[in-house]
């Protein structure tokens, strides 16, 4: 089925089932891999994107059910302000280990402080429990999302 | 050295005080590199396999090892440049392919990248700049000896003349390259990389989403395969039909898998070959197959834990270390104590799923793998599918997250053999969540019975341990071994450890810091019950049992490389990391209710944490507070990613305690699909973190491992003293 997605600000025409969920789309007809599978169940969060905004599972969401609203991934976060600051504040504290979790983990800090630009500590772990990371990078997405959002730390973490 | 020297060497000193004295700087230089550009190929000079001199003087450094979060591409990197004596803003860093006749061992495993790497990576940048040297004093005419380097410029004080490596770079790699024991080392109080924070090279990459993992490998024409094994592991392939499969729209083949893999866990199973991955996952639901179980569905829990009681009824199949008259002991002891311990199969969990990139094309194959064990994995295809290992190129990709997982090769034999049968086509294979927990290899359960004897001043006089635990043929599979330099058995003038071998389906596999992960639970956890018995608290009895600074040493085991040799373990430093872990903690001798401590030394790391753990508002358990002190040894080479390895190790400990992880068995089959019913920890759950390391005067060792095991004997231990009710079976449940 002939279908046009918007992803990152641009029109992308797609020939594939309706059926077929997003994250299999952008990885694979339209070469955005930066979303990454992890569980196919919306449990790890590894294929978080926004969708007109709101962070949602790429694994469970079908083409049909996208229509036309905007699509924004790792690859086009940089374009959006809050998301500049965090690439930035992301790439300041070095928070990647093994990295395979990242874009998830942004994407999803990203819808946080669009929605909350200052959010307290609390919030932050609340809006953040749905992204897993196995190496267990959690101090420093706290400190990111925290620098991000021009908070001074609170002091909820440290070395 | 002495043991007086060696103390007298020890300085302490806080990562949060690294972090931030010279922390600036370094993150500004770091920056560039990370932003820079591919080197330009014009004029380039290769001098050695690790190092290129680029015409604009930046630097080109090989990373030769898998880079799985341990950090490993920025810091055998930040080695050679180092000695090289460039600043880290002109280093560009590039994965090696897999090819250790040029670059030597490459692989990511037991904590070894460090102390294996410490000198020869070093050596590689002095090498290096040693040709650099030699091009120069032929050039200038000038005595070697009156020249130096800075800041990749060669300098002749005496005349003041100076030149940028990169004018030097064509004639440097027509040098001979110098006898390693020629090259003149840097004095470690001149490193101006080592030892500063440094970030991934990757982190910028990373951060914009760029392709980088394994699964990202995209190839003109690249197809894409999904696996379906059996539900009993080991299971053989009876009959399949794959018509309606193949009926799918996008569906090009169904490979069948016979007996492939490792020689301890061969599976059989099918292969759907899509245009799609998605398509090849949903048709592979529609293969219909019989699968003949061949008896393996007896195995479960329940006829584990039933074995174990069996066994513990009698003398353990096989002795692994008797000293003195522990039998005796016991009799004569004041107090004894007797406990069983025991601990379930879990699985890695990597978040990326297992997968492999392959292209079988004129006789040749290439691969792309995110393996901890690339070279291995080159081996157990050649043997598999009759090629020669010269045939088959092993290309490293970035890899989302080992733990142990990826030292077995199993998705680089499958995604072979379905590339071999479909020649000129790239494939790509993928294990679905469920399957990648299917085919794991599990780090083992087990079951310990420990008997203990306090004399009449509380004194720990007899020690021994009884493990039922899993393998074949007698012999304990990976991380199922009960190593004879056990602490305390290697401390207490009578100890006697034996094990009985149980068999299963289950494949056994090395997980972040196997054998030490369980042993750590277990003897620290019968430990604490030890120093109650006697009054205080485990910390104390670690002390008193540690004694004098001292080096014990281990018992060589038989058909192991030297590099995987038992070292000895030294009294003072543990004592050492015991003591600041205390002094952080502001802990004197008195128990604290919620509060556990555990010791563990593993991976030439001496490790101690302090656990708090408190009822949160719902009446759950909750770690609060983690404090950590470490020894391994002179130099943290990479603070910034030491910081990391660190936090890390102690949230995986808590997954292993307080989250839940366990993989039940029954029928043969492995009870856990996906992260719903496998709670890994998550942000919500993770407490501050407090670090200090203890420098002593020891070659540096490695971080990815070390600090785990006594994470989980201190979580569990203060989950005990929290409820009152000993933690005796992990994971810990209400």
């Amino acid at each position: 089925m002939k279908t046009v997605l918007k992803v990152n600000g641009q029109s992308r025409e797609v020939d594939v089932p309706s059926d077929k969920p997003l994250l299999w789309v952008l990885r694979e007809d339209l070469g955005y891999v930066g979303p990454k599978f992890g569980c196919g169940q919306g449990l790890c969060g590894a294929c978080t994107v926004l969708m007109d905004g709101q962070a949602i599972r790429a694994c469970l969401t079908t083409l049909d059910a996208v229509g036309t609203a905007a699509i924004t991934t790792i690859e086009g976060v940089a374009a959006l302000p809050i998301g500049k600051k965090i690439s930035e504040a992301w790439i300041d504290i070095d928070v990647p280990q093994c990295g395979y979790c990242q874009a998830g983990q942004i994407m999803s800090a990203v819808a946080l402080l669009e929605s909350n630009p200052t959010p307290a500590d609390d919030e932050i772990d609340a809006a953040m429990a749905g992204n897993l990371c196995r190496c267990g990078t959690y101090h420093r997405i706290r400190d990111a999302i925290v620098k991000a959002s021009g908070r001074k730390a609170a002091g909820g973490t440290n070395v | 050295m002495s043991d007086q020297a060696l103390l007298a060497g020890t300085r302490r000193f806080a990562l949060k005080a690294m972090l931030a004295a010279g922390g600036a700087l370094a993150f500004e230089i770091e920056f560039a590199a990370a932003q820079g550009k591919s080197a330009p190929a014009a004029a380039a000079a290769k001098l050695t396999a690790f190092v290129q001199i680029n015409a604009d003087n930046s630097v080109t450094i090989k990373a030769k090892n898998p880079e799985i979060g341990q950090g490993v591409k920025a810091m055998l990197p930040m080695l050679i440049a180092e000695e090289l004596d460039v600043a880290w803003s002109a280093v560009r860093v590039e994965q090696a392919v897999a090819d250790q006749a040029k670059f030597g061992e490459q692989f990511a495993g037991g904590s070894m990248s460090t102390p294996m790497n410490w000198m020869p990576m070093r050596q590689a940048g002095a090498t290096a700049r040693a040709m650099i040297m030699a091009a120069a004093a032929k050039q200038w005419t000038a005595p070697a000896a009156e020249l130096s380097t800075a800041n990749g410029e060669v300098i002749h004080a005496t005349t003041g003349r100076r030149a940028p490596y990169a004018a030097l770079a064509q004639a440097a790699a027509k040098e001979a390259v110098p006898a390693a024991e020629t090259l003149k080392l840097k004095d470690p109080a001149k490193f101006s990389i080592i030892g500063r924070p440094v970030r991934g090279p990757d982190t910028v990459a990373i951060v914009a989403g760029k392709p980088l993992f394994g699964i990202d490998t995209q190839l003109p024409g690249m197809v894409h395969a999904a696996l379906l094994t059996a539900p009993v592991r080991g299971a053989v392939l009876r009959s399949h039909d794959a018509a309606k499969a193949l009926a799918v729209a996008g569906v090009r083949k169904v490979v069948v898998l016979r007996q492939l893999g490792e020689e301890d866990g061969p599976v059989d199973g099918l292969a759907v070959v899509a245009d799609s991955w998605w398509t090849a996952n949903e048709a592979r639901k529609l293969l219909d197959v019989q699968w003949d179980n061949q008896g393996r569905e007896k195995h479960s829990d329940a006829s584990f834990a039933a074995s174990a009681k069996a066994a513990f009824a009698g003398k353990p199949a096989e002795a692994v270390l008797a000293s003195g008259d522990t039998n005796a002991a016991l009799a004569g002891a004041s107090k004894v104590l007797k406990e069983q311990y025991t601990y379930p199969f879990i699985a890695h969990a990597t978040l990326e799923p297992q997968n492999c990139t392959a292209l079988f094309k004129d006789g040749k194959l290439e691969i792309w793998a995110p393996s901890q064990m690339p070279d291995e994995g080159r081996q157990l295809v050649a043997k598999t599918l009759g090629l020669e290992p010269a045939a088959i190129a092993v290309n490293l990709t970035r890899i989302g997250g080992g733990f142990g997982r990826r030292l077995q090769n199993d998705y680089m034999v499958f995604a072979a053999k379905i590339a071999r049968d479909m020649p000129g086509v790239p494939v790509k294979l993928i294990y679905d969540r469920e399957e990648d927990f299917k085919l794991d290899f599990f780090r083992p359960g087990g079951f310990h019975q420990f008997e203990a004897g306090l004399d009449a001043n509380g004194k720990l006089v007899a020690f021994r341990d009884h493990l039922v635990t899993f393998g074949a043929g007698g012999k304990p599979g990976r991380g199922a071994e009960l190593p004879a330099d056990l602490f305390p058995a290697n401390i207490v003038a009578n100890a006697d450890l034996g094990m009985t071998v149980m068999e299963s389906n289950i494949p056994l596999g090395w997980l972040r810091a196997p054998a030490s992960n369980t042993l750590a639970f277990a003897t620290q956890g019968f430990l604490d019950e030890v120093a109650s018995a006697a009054g205080k608290t485990l910390p104390a009895l670690m002390l008193e049992l540690l004694g004098d600074p001292r080096l014990i040493m281990a018992p060589k085991l038989p058909d192991v490389p030297d590099y995987f040799q038992p070292p000895p373990f030294h009294t003072g430093r543990a004592a050492g990391v015991t003591r600041e872990v205390m002094k952080i903690a502001k802990w004197d001798d008195a128990a604290v209710k919620g509060r556990g401590f555990g010791f563990y030394f593993s991976h030439l790391g001496y490790f101690a944490v302090v656990a708090d753990c408190a009822a949160g508002a719902d009446g759950a358990v909750r770690v609060s507070k983690i404090w950590v002190a470490g020894d391994i040894g002179s130099t943290i080479i990479n603070p910034l990613n030491a910081e990391q390895q660190i936090r890390g190790s102690m949230i995986d400990g808590m997954g292993h305690v307080i989250s839940g992880l366990k993989v039940p068995i029954s029928g043969g089959q492995v009870q856990v699909a996906n992260y719903d019913t496998y709670a890994l920890p998550r942000i919500d759950v993770v407490p501050p973190i407090e670090i200090s390391m203890v420098k002593t005067d020891n070659p540096p060792t490695g971080l990815g491992e070390p600090a785990m095991p006594p994470a989980i004997a201190a979580i569990a231990n203060a989950i005990s003293s929290l409820t009152g009710k000993r933690v005796r079976s992990l994971p810990y449940e209400a």
